[in-house]
């Protein structure tokens, strides 16, 4: 599916990734950005994919991907084998969202993650005044074929990194598709947000 | 027309052809490397003979080998193909034009081809202890001229890589851009990767694993046992005309099994019969049900081809690999070489399990390595890295050519 966000979403990763960094990318797609973090960045990246199509594009881009589903083998990734894990706009459409964050806990030292904030003020009111599941530019599927298993808000994602022992490093609301740094209710008014946590041990 | 004619290849998953009356009018495809000839050359001539693993050494040593393509100017595009446990050198390619069938992996080598022979030179060489062309135990042993049979030493898979490093540096490649291979033959890939890390820029395993695992063991000891309990085995010291017959030929069957799935024997034979719609209630009829028929077949056609000695010598090479064990770890093993890995392992493959891919794979990470693999899906067990060349062309191709480039980038 493509994604209007996903120009604006690998520049904003990108800018919270240390040069040299050794990272991987779980759900990378087609591998752009580890493309772009090894070209832009001197990262040197991994990647994990599901999709066969994907993975024949990233490995034509040059970029190391293996195939795992996100929910089953992440197992094969040893311990703390790299500086930062990425998951961009998957975490709600894996069917264990708690256990790939552990997992994610376990092989970096940094975690990126980027979640759509389902609390958004244009989805709430869907809800209170159509009665119906809502429908979004940013979330454009019926609720019989959207990939998205899982509903949280930005307060939602936080209580959960908390229980996980992340230290929430940043949090950066996206809001009209763009980055905004300590906006006001941003549980109202961000599409989605990034955040980078860090782990406590 | 013998019963081979049932069969249009000797490769197991092959559609069974119905036998024609005419001999079809035969022309090479035009995306065939076209006719081609096994070349040898004798390496490791007393006194520089070659010391094998096992302390022993051997020379001079000959090797059988095929080549494809044009190597180019810099030498950085030739491309190793290390072959299973009863393949040869003939990779690719017709011999006579004539022949029933091409090299073992024509599907996969030519103009066009998953290694494509237009931008890249392909080598192939049968293997240390094999009988078709390379020194084994059915040639003759020059200090005794007698042939070594059961007197020839124990190889192992580090033998067998060391000869084919020194025919690669003999044919002037100093550094190959990457060695690919399945089963036997993408366990001499990681043993390339483990010994000479320095000579290759990219390595393709398939269906393989860093050790033989315990079950792969179990079957080649049984295969070994009815080779040796044939009357006719004699110690090894057989003559070429006789020879275990019964046992190698039992050896295949049970080892061709081994290469299919429940899925594709269900396929292909279900439980249907060879020659009659009824039972027949007789015990002397050992082809009645088609796999059966097949399993005879295969085992017949193997031993026309294929020397016991080398099945004992080279299932033994096999059952000895494990490179964790002689590196401390796979990751040591593994983290000497610069070069990118592909990694691919088959759904219906029981014989070397994605698990033991995913271990490897693990380790490659560990060791941070560049690494990429898959899990193809097919229903055609061991034998898919032999007949499924579309979904495994759409990762090489890629995949090598960011190897070439790369390399090329580092050299410059």
């Amino acid at each position: 599916m493509p994604d209007p966000m996903l120009g604006l979403t690998d520049e904003l990763i990108r800018d919270q990734i240390r040069p040299g960094s050794r990272v991987v990318d779980l759900g990378c797609g087609d591998g752009r950005l580890l493309a772009m973090l090894r070209d832009e960045h001197g990262c040197s990246v991994q990647g994990v994919e599901l999709d066969q199509e994907s993975i024949e594009e990233a490995i034509g881009r040059g970029v190391a991907v293996i195939h795992a589903d996100l929910d089953q083998r992440l197992e094969d990734i040893p311990n703390q084998s790299f500086d930062v894990a990425v998951l961009s706009q998957t975490l709600q459409q894996v069917r264990q969202p708690k256990a790939v964050l552990e997992e994610m806990y376990r092989i970096a030292r940094w975690s990126l993650v980027v979640v759509p904030n389902f609390a958004h003020w244009r989805i709430r009111w869907q809800a209170l005044s159509r009665g119906r599941a809502p429908v979004t530019s940013e979330l454009p599927y019926e609720w019989y074929n959207t990939p998205n298993l899982h509903v949280m808000s930005m307060t939602d994602f936080r209580d959960l990194a908390t229980v996980l022992k992340f230290r929430i490093d940043k949090e950066i609301p996206i809001i009209r598709r763009r980055a905004v740094r300590h906006a006001w209710a941003a549980n109202w008014r961000a599409e989605s947000a990034l955040y980078v946590l860090e782990r406590m041990e | 027309m013998p019963l081979g004619g049932l069969y249009s290849t000797a490769m197991s998953t092959e559609s069974i052809s119905k036998p024609t009356d005419e001999e079809p009018v035969f022309e090479i495809p035009e995306d065939s490397v076209g006719l081609v000839e096994t070349q040898t050359v004798t390496l490791f001539e007393p006194p520089k003979k070659l010391r094998l693993a096992s302390g022993r050494e051997l020379g001079p040593i000959t090797v059988a080998y095929e080549t494809y393509g044009e190597l180019n100017a810099g030498r950085d595009n030739a491309v190793f193909v290390c072959h299973a446990l009863t393949g040869d050198a003939h990779a690719a390619g017709w011999h006579t034009g004539v022949d029933h069938k091409p090299g073992w992996w024509d599907a996969f080598i030519g103009p066009g081809k998953m290694l494509d022979t237009n931008q890249y030179f392909v080598i192939c060489a049968n293997v240390l202890g094999g009988c078709r062309g390379t020194t084994g135990p059915n040639c003759i042993n020059p200090e005794t001229g007698e042939r070594y049979t059961s007197d020839f030493p124990v190889i192992t898979v580090e033998d067998i890589v060391d000869v084919h490093a020194e025919l690669v540096a003999y044919l002037g490649i100093e550094k190959l851009l990457a060695v690919v291979g399945g089963s036997l033959g993408g366990m001499q890939v990681l043993e390339w990767a483990a010994r000479y890390p320095d000579r290759l820029n990219a390595a393709i395993v398939l269906a393989s694993a860093a050790y033989l695992s315990a079950q792969g063991i179990a079957f080649n000891t049984v295969g070994r046992r009815a080779i040796v309990a044939d009357p006719e085995f004699h110690s090894g010291r057989y003559t070429p005309e006789e020879g275990p017959r019964y046992g190698l030929a039992v050896a295949r069957m049970l080892a061709h099994i081994t290469y299919l799935s429940e899925a594709s024997i269900e396929m292909k034979f279900g439980r249907r019969l060879q020659h009659s719609d009824k039972l027949a209630y007789d015990l002397g009829k050992e082809t009645e049900f088609q796999i059966e028929s097949y399993l005879h077949y295969q085992g017949e056609r193997f031993v026309e081809r294929f020397d016991a000695n080398s099945y004992l010598y080279l299932t033994k090479a096999m059952d000895y690999f494990n490179l964790a064990d002689r590196h401390g770890s796979l990751e040591n093993a593994m983290g000497k070489t610069d070069a990118r890995f592909l990694v691919v392992s088959y759904t219906t493959d029981w014989l070397f399990p994605t698990d033991q891919s995913r271990e490897l794979v693990s380790a490659l990470i560990k060791a941070r390595r560049h690494v990429s693999f898959v899990e193809l899906s097919s229903p055609y067990g061991h034998d898919a890295f032999l007949i499924e060349n579309e979904p495994l062309e759409r990762l090489v191709q890629p995949f090598l050519d960011q190897a070439h480039r790369s390399s090329l980038r580092n050299n410059r």
